[in-house]
């Protein structure tokens, strides 16, 4: 029989594998997508945030424990468990040399991310590299890697793992890490997670998928109905404001719309509904697919002037253009006196001081509501441009409940031999909120320590103490 | 999806930012690197992301110069989340090496003969054809026979010195020509920074130490460059320094011996351990080794890597090249029997076709990259370090 069954094929479950083979188990991992489609989300992902007390090859400065602790305290409005984020902060410290024993390199952070230099290390071309990188090692130390393998139930004995059935195939294992993902490309279950609003809209319906098309939450779905114990709510998830033209899925980081802080966002109704200058974009752009969903229509407009073209990240579809603020309106089909009455409101409340995008500058909005505290600059320079924004989810953060050696809990108590990671256990430690490169960062510390601990749960079966 | 195709569509269509117009292939790049520039997970890589960095539109000078950075090492396409299947169906190396087939059609001299480019196949066999067919003629002309009495190694018993250098002389400086008229033309459309003469000895010092160490198929993390899959080996890299080293220890050799036989009044066949000798003999089995694994692995190479509608001109300056050395190495070993002459005449026929397709076959990649990459430290000096 084998040793060790991996559901999944992304980060998270490639790090499992590889962890169990390490520890001598026999190991096959079913990949659903097919090869050209493999590794989730991971292939979308582009770095780990890491946490180092001192300069580390592509790493400046320091990014103590505490630190990083705190960023992820904030982001989740305390909705997180403490031990569990420790012990994932502390495992990015130092998985990256094993990280390179395994073929994945890592390259100083990108033109245009200089904010990430010092708490994330970016992956040498980005996470499908990584992906291949561990799958070539998988490969090579002998894992039993299989794609097109959608994994449609599992059968457990209690809270034991007995086997996984992929179509009319059952396959028998020692021990089990699911780490299959969310279920972020269900439209079904978004739709049914987020419900009809008091308008009478679906917002689901309106949601693009940042992420991979294959993360339908079929087992995750499975695991819950099956009693293991559920964590998070289903509303929760990484999303950001993408551009309302990007495909339905797998839009991955191009279609991001990075030149909110820089101008005005407004609604359907052409009214301002956050402070665009609340923070630095990056600490802030993980809200912004929520803050859309929550518009009518599930739609935003981000409004700049000429002075800001070249001063954030080249999108990757052009902007509608327009040479005067009304003719903008119109292209937007905006109504257009409430587009004015908006921007000459705006317009006349900024106070411009010293405009610095790189620091939190003086260049704010006064009697406004909602203000903008930070580069609040009139946008008066034609031409001008707009980009339709809509919510772009990355994944879901309804996952199973697990402890600290990644075992799935039944009724409170851990499952002998069945362990989880990634993406399906993520909202043990994100109940909400995002901050960039932690999916990664728990993905890695929750496969290896899944593996690990898989393989020990096969090669030394202990007399069943905990239940099954 | 019908709107995506429809922005796929506009970006992959005139009219172009600035500039003229860009052709269907041109405009593939200036989509490809629209993504890419909204992702640049590549950058790491190579030279072409940083350099695309610093640009926010694509037009057609800047098209041409990133596809001559680009190396074809195949990276950034096994590392692409926007590679098919995705909609969005990037291949950068792909998209760049169809259009560098047009810089080397476009900026040929005398633009005329550009055409031979898109037939390279044909040119590098018509080439080989023609100089076998020059000196084994000659040949039986001056030696009335294929066989020869043995010359203890004189060639010039067969063919006379001076008609020698006349011929190779003639062929070469033309070649040498047209290359620089190419490449000049070219150098202006991507129009570098202007430089002070400080600034411009460290870029061009840089660029030289890029082109001579084939940095940009180490992969960025040294690990080299992608063949048949997403593993990443330097096997490439040794193979294009087998073959360029080598090619250059034939063209020492050749040199020395001229300078001999000019300034030394010191005349051929030279010993086995004599200078042009040796780097002849080095410089053959350089020619030998290299080029026959360059074309293992371009058989073996994912197709998706580049061109294949090129693999002609790839295959056939392989081939020549590794003609070129099988041939010298042969007619070096028989240089003291009966089959002196035909060697000889074949060897010379072979070298004959490298020189006249030299302008216009794959030779010309290493003329226009070294110029772009020389464009790149020279852009890399005026906008910081990148």
């Amino acid at each position: 029989m084998l040793d060790v069954l991996v559901i999944g094929g992304g980060n998270a479950a490639l790090c499992a594998a590889l962890m169990a083979r390490e520890a001598g188990a026999e190991v096959m991992l079913l990949e659903a997508a097919p090869k050209d489609w493999r590794g989730g989300n991971s292939q979308h992902t582009r770095n780990l945030r890491c946490m180092h007390d001192a300069p580390q090859d592509v790493l400046v400065d320091a990014y103590p424990e505490e630190e990083f602790w705190q960023d992820l305290l904030k982001v989740t409005g305390g909705r997180t468990d403490e031990p569990l984020a420790r012990l994932a902060i502390r495992a990015s410290s130092d998985c990256r040399d094993w990280m390179r024993k395994h073929g994945v390199r890592f390259q100083r952070s990108l033109s245009g991310t200089l904010h990430l230099a010092r708490t994330n290390a970016f992956f040498m071309g980005g996470g499908k590299a990584l992906v291949n990188a561990y799958y070539r090692s998988a490969e090579n130390l002998g894992v039993r890697i299989r794609y097109d393998a959608p994994v449609d139930g599992l059968e457990l004995d209690g809270g034991r793992f007995v086997a996984a059935r992929v179509g009319k195939e059952r396959i028998q294992a020692r021990a089990c890490v699911v780490a299959a993902g969310g279920f972020e490309s269900n439209r079904e279950w978004l739709r049914e997670a987020w419900g009809e609003n008091a308008a009478g809209e679906w917002p689901a319906d309106n949601f693009l998928i940042r992420g991979t098309r294959f993360n339908k939450g079929v087992l995750l779905k499975d695991l819950l109905d099956a009693g293991a114990d559920a964590v998070g709510d289903p509303t929760q998830f990484h999303c950001v404001a993408i551009d309302a033209r990007a495909p339905l899925y797998d839009g991955g980081i191009c279609t991001r719309i990075d030149c909110v802080s820089l101008g005005i966002a407004v609604n359907r109704d052409a009214q301002r509904f956050y402070d665009e200058g609340e923070d630095f974009w990056p600490k802030r752009y993980a809200i912004w697919g929520r803050l859309v969903a929550q518009q009518p229509g599930q739609i935003g407009y981000s409004i700049i002037d000429s002075k800001s073209v070249g001063h954030f990240m080249p999108p990757v579809f052009p902007g509608e253009k327009a040479d005067t603020l009304p003719a903008l309106a119109a292209k937007l089909g905006l109504d257009e006196a409430s587009f004015m009455r908006t921007v000459d409101d705006y317009n006349a409340a900024c106070r411009v001081g010293r405009f610095n995008h790189e620091v939190l500058d003086d260049c704010h909005t006064e009697g406004l509501a909602p203000p903008k505290t930070h580069w609040a600059r009139p946008l008066d320079q034609a031409p001008y441009y707009a980009y339709a924004l809509r919510p772009g989810v990355t994944f879901t953060y309804l996952g199973v409940k697990i402890d600290e050696h990644a075992a799935v809990h039944f009724s409170g108590r851990p499952s002998a031999n069945l362990f989880a990671a990634g993406e399906m256990m993520a909202g043990n430690i994100l109940g909400q909120g995002y901050t960039a490169g932690v999916g990664m960062s728990i993905g890695t510390a929750f496969g290896r320590i899944a593996g690990a601990r898989a393989a020990a749960a096969a090669l030394r079966p202990e007399p069943a103490q905990a239940i099954g | 999806m019908q709107e995506l195709d429809a922005l796929i569509q506009k970006a992959a269509s005139p009219p172009a930012p600035y500039g003229p117009a860009l052709s269907p292939d041109e405009a593939e790049v200036d989509r490809v690197m629209t993504i890419c520039n909204a992702c640049r997970y590549c950058e790491g890589f190579c030279a072409v992301f940083p350099a695309m960095t610093r640009l926010l539109e694509f037009g057609k000078a800047d098209i041409h110069y990133l596809a001559n950075v680009c190396h074809n090492c195949g990276a950034c396409l096994h590392a692409c989340q926007y590679a098919a299947p995705h909609e969005f169906a990037v291949n950068v190396p792909r998209a760049m090496a169809r259009v560098r087939a047009g810089t080397y059609t476009e900026f040929s001299w005398p633009p005329a003969l550009g055409v031979l480019y898109k037939r390279a196949g044909l040119t590098v066999s018509l080439a080989t054809a023609g100089g076998l067919a020059l000196f084994l003629v000659l040949m039986l002309r001056v030696n009335g026979s294929l066989a020869n009495k043995p010359l203890a190694g004189d060639f010039y018993a067969i063919f006379p010195h001076n008609l020698l250098v006349w011929m190779f002389g003639v062929v070469f400086l033309y070649a040498i020509l047209a290359l620089g008229m190419g490449v000049a033309r070219f150098w202006r459309l991507v129009s570098p920074p202007a430089a002070g003469p400080g600034v411009k000895g460290a870029a061009a010092a840089e660029a030289v130490g890029d082109v001579l160490s084939l940095k940009y198929l180490g992969g960025g993390h040294g690990d080299g460059c992608n063949d048949e899959d997403d593993r990443f080996t330097l096997r490439r890299r040794r193979f294009h320094h087998l073959t360029f080293y080598g090619f250059l220890c034939c063209f020492i050799a050749t040199s020395v011996a001229t300078v001999y036989h000019y300034f030394l009044d010191y005349h051929a066949p030279y010993p086995v351990l004599s200078v042009p000798v040796l780097f002849g003999t080095v410089g053959g089995i350089g020619l030998l080794i290299g080029p026959a694994g360059l074309l293992w692995f371009n058989i073996r190479r994912d197709p998706r890597h580049g061109d294949t509608g090129q693999k002609p001109m790839d295959r056939g300056f392989i081939a020549l090249l590794f003609l070129v050395g099988i041939s010298g190495l042969a007619l070096l070993a028989w240089r003291d029997t009966a089959a002196m002459a035909l060697l000889l005449a074949l060897h010379l026929g072979f070298v004959m076709a490298f020189f006249l397709t030299m302008p216009y076959g794959k030779f010309a990649h290493g003329v226009f990259r070294s110029a772009a990459l020389l464009k790149n430290t020279l852009e890399k000096r005026r906008s910081g370090p990148a």
